[in-house]
């Protein structure tokens, strides 16, 4: 269907969305996701761009990877994918990779996603050396000292599971890094991933006094909080409701609030789900503009990485299909202007790229639809995501790509039944 | 009451009528293991599997105990180290203990949550002996029950809980079953050694942390000392185990600050001369032992309990 029929069907018509952080785990990591099964998985989330990061195995770090990168994405025909190369060689964090030559060879932007670039001294560098050719760093800020072992958020929670936890200050220490060093400097840097109130605080400040930073969240961020590794699946915004019921058999330490969820590896994400003020400080943070993106942070895992102790599984959440209705689930809340949300899965991310997509990357949403996520219906390899068998809203019901229809959901209006 | 659940993974949303329940129970297997033939007949021909992942020789032997005391089949399997380094995941083993077909498994884990990833993949009831720094049920009871026939009523009662409580399962447990019975918890240690998120106020109902030991023993009601794994030292959450000790280490100056005949426990294997001085250790006192022969008795309630409480008398 054309844009005129999808609003007369009572769709929302909307720019396709621009991903700035997507894992496609080609080459290396198949298993996984491949750059066409993950490009696919876009397409059904409503992403019509997706930025590929590099942490694959080789690492993205030489001009002839970008290139293959991009023939893949093209045989695909499913997303857009643009390459995003690894800042240093090898991911190792020891010497820069050619930024240039990867910049003329398609990369849109540079990261060593996964981890920091952990030696400040080489990261000064690296934004130094970007702003000769006028690059963009993405920059994924923890301090891996601090956050040691740990493997969930450091607070009541893991205090009564017993994991070990990952403090705020972890990722705090890092952004005033970053930002210190980008005051020093100067150039693009992009700050990826924040879920912590005192991370939004700081890019707020730094903002303020004019820096050049942008930042972006995940929708898992937005939606979840550390209360679902202990087995919870309240969202963050629909949470008001938890509070007037006393949680009925809950002990002494709080409790699994459902044994059937409790340490289920797919909440565990780096940086890991925080608490529920920090979830409201993300949304303040999106609506005040502060937050200049949503991306997803997809990281699909094959199940041998998932389906162990949940201190051994690997971090990451599967996130391409479900980011729409876990955003519209924060504006309903009334947490933010639908507008701000949505500009934020598309002007954002492509100011940030500056790129400007074309009329034609276009999708029709259903805000509305009622749906159930279900492992067997889920394009994506990786099926790691806390959200199976949960009923969702919103829904993409169609994606085009340079005009081609490449995506088409259930039809117009159609909920799932919930089972 | 009647015994509704299939597993027991933790005791944190247990109720007060469940934990009396088991302790009920247990007083009826001190019972049965006083009888001149330490044996029931309520678990023959029933097969328990003891599946311990991680070294443990005083729980593995007391769960077989208890199992052998109620006349069950006991079967042994072990796994050391990382099951990821061995080569054998706990979805292998799981699938291993599902064709096997016990009717009950045993398990002790390194990692927090391994019983909720096993018992949510087999169809057998799982009690969890031990898993990570989340839970020990069966300790928590155990203390519980020894602490009630020492004190009677512990509705009121302080205890201390002193140590490692970051790392350590018993520590959790201990306050799972210990406060809906009344109990109040006072725990001590190195700020280092404490949950974060507790060390700084959002402690748990009827807990409360106090750094400094003699304050915390002062007209206590009893006191649980943890056992310190020596290489906390090394990952810089200790200066030292001397100082350990001057600081925190149970001694019989800083034992006789609590209410008189204050009675001291420790969940074994007791590090003595650096939680606990030897002489505190075997002192008047001292439960350690006392815990230990509960500890079948609590296992046995529980065995007990999740086979639908057959008769306890011969056929």
């Amino acid at each position: 269907m054309d844009r005129g029929e999808a609003q007369r069907a009572g769709l929302l018509v909307s720019a396709g969305f621009i991903d700035l952080h997507a894992h496609l785990r080609e080459p290396g990591f198949e298993e996984s996701e491949t750059v066409a099964t993950g490009a696919h998985a876009a397409l059904r989330g409503g992403f019509t761009t997706i930025c590929a990061m590099p942490n694959t195995e080789p690492a993205i770090d030489a001009p002839g990877l970008v290139a293959e990168l991009l023939a893949r994405a093209e045989a695909a025909r499913g997303a857009r994918v643009l390459p995003i190369a690894a800042i240093t060689r090898g991911r190792a964090g020891k010497a820069l990779a050619d930024l240039v030559e990867l910049a003329r060879a398609g990369a849109v932007a540079f990261s060593d996603d996964g981890a920091p670039v952990d030696d400040a001294r080489l990261f000064r560098h690296a934004l130094e050396y970007a702003r000769a050719a006028d690059l963009l760093l993405v920059e994924h800020p923890q301090d891996l000292a601090l956050s040691g072992r740990g493997v969930m958020h450091e607070g009541s929670v893991s205090a009564r599971l017993g994991l070990p936890g990952i403090p705020a200050a972890a990722e705090e220490t890092a952004v005033a890094r970053d930002l210190s060093l980008l005051e020093l400097v100067g150039g693009r840097m992009h700050l990826t991933h924040l879920s912590t109130a005192g991370s939004v605080e700081l890019v707020r400040r730094a903002k303020g006094r004019g820096l050049p930073v942008t930042c972006d969240v995940t929708p898992h961020h937005l939606a979840m909080t550390d209360e679902w590794v202990a087995g919870s699946r309240t969202f963050a915004y629909d949470d008001h409701r938890a509070d007037s019921t006393p949680k009925a058999r809950r002990g002494v330490l709080g409790g699994t609030e459902s044994p059937r969820w409790a340490y289920d590896s797919s909440t565990k994400v780096n940086p890991p789900l925080r608490t529920a003020t920090d979830v409201r400080a993300l949304w303040a943070g999106l609506a005040d503009g502060t937050i200049d993106a949503i991306a997803t942070d997809h990281a699909p895992h094959a199940s041998v990485r998932k389906d162990v102790e949940y201190d051994q599984a690997a971090f990451g959440v599967a996130g391409l299909e479900t980011a729409l209705p876990l955003v519209l689930g924060g504006v309903r809340a009334g947490w933010c202007d639908r507008d701000v949300a949505l500009a934020a899965l598309t002007a954002g991310p492509a100011r940030i790229l500056r790129i400007t997509p074309g009329a034609d990357d276009w999708i029709a949403i259903d805000p509305d639809a009622e749906w159930v996520v279900r492992g067997d219906e889920i394009v994506s390899l990786g099926r790691n995501t806390p959200l199976l068998g949960l009923t969702l809203r919103g829904r993409v019901v169609q994606a085009t790509v340079g005009g081609e229809v490449r995506f088409r959901g259930g039809r117009v209006g159609e909920a799932h039944a919930a089972v | 009451m009647k015994w509704s659940r299939r597993h027991i993974l933790d005791t944190d949303d247990w109720s007060r009528d469940e934990i009396e329940s088991v302790l009920e129970t247990t007083g009826a297997m001190v019972e049965v293991l006083s009888r001149p033939v330490r044996k029931a007949p309520p678990l023959r021909g029933r097969t328990v599997i003891l599946f311990f992942a991680e070294a443990s020789t005083r729980t593995r032997v007391s769960f077989e105990l208890a199992a052998k005391a109620l006349s069950a089949d006991v079967t042994n399997v072990t796994a050391s180290g990382s099951s990821v380094e061995k080569g054998e995941t706990l979805l292998d083993t799981v699938r291993t203990l599902e064709a096997l077909g016990g009717d009950l498994v045993v398990m002790r884990h390194a990692s927090s949550g391994a019983p909720y990833f096993v018992a949510e993949r087999t169809s057998t009831p799982v009690i969890n002996a031990g898993d990570g720094a989340h839970a020990h049920p069966t300790q928590g009871l155990l203390d519980a029950y020894t602490l009630r026939g020492a004190l009677g009523d512990l509705d009121g009662r302080r205890v201390v809980i002193v140590g490692d409580v970051t790392h350590s399962r018993v520590a959790r447990s201990d306050v799972n079953t210990l406060v809906p019975l009344g109990a109040r918890i006072t725990l001590s240690g190195p700020p280092t050694l404490m949950p974060a998120a507790w060390r700084c106020g959002a402690l748990p109902d009827g807990v409360a942390y106090e750094p400094d030991l003699d304050r915390a023993l002062d007209g206590a009601d009893a006191v649980i000392a943890l056992r310190l794994q020596k290489e906390r030292q090394e990952s810089g959450l200790l200066p030292s185990l001397r100082e350990y000790t001057r600081v925190w280490g149970l001694t019989g100056a800083r034992v006789a600050r609590m209410r008189p005949d204050a009675p001291v426990m420790h969940p074994g294997p007791m590090n003595e001369g650096i939680e606990i001085d030897a002489a505190v250790a075997h002192g008047t006192r001292s439960l350690v032992e006392t815990q230990v022969r509960n500890g079948v008795a609590v296992r046995m309630a529980l065995l007990y309990l999740l086979a639908g409480t057959p008769s306890l008398e011969a056929a």
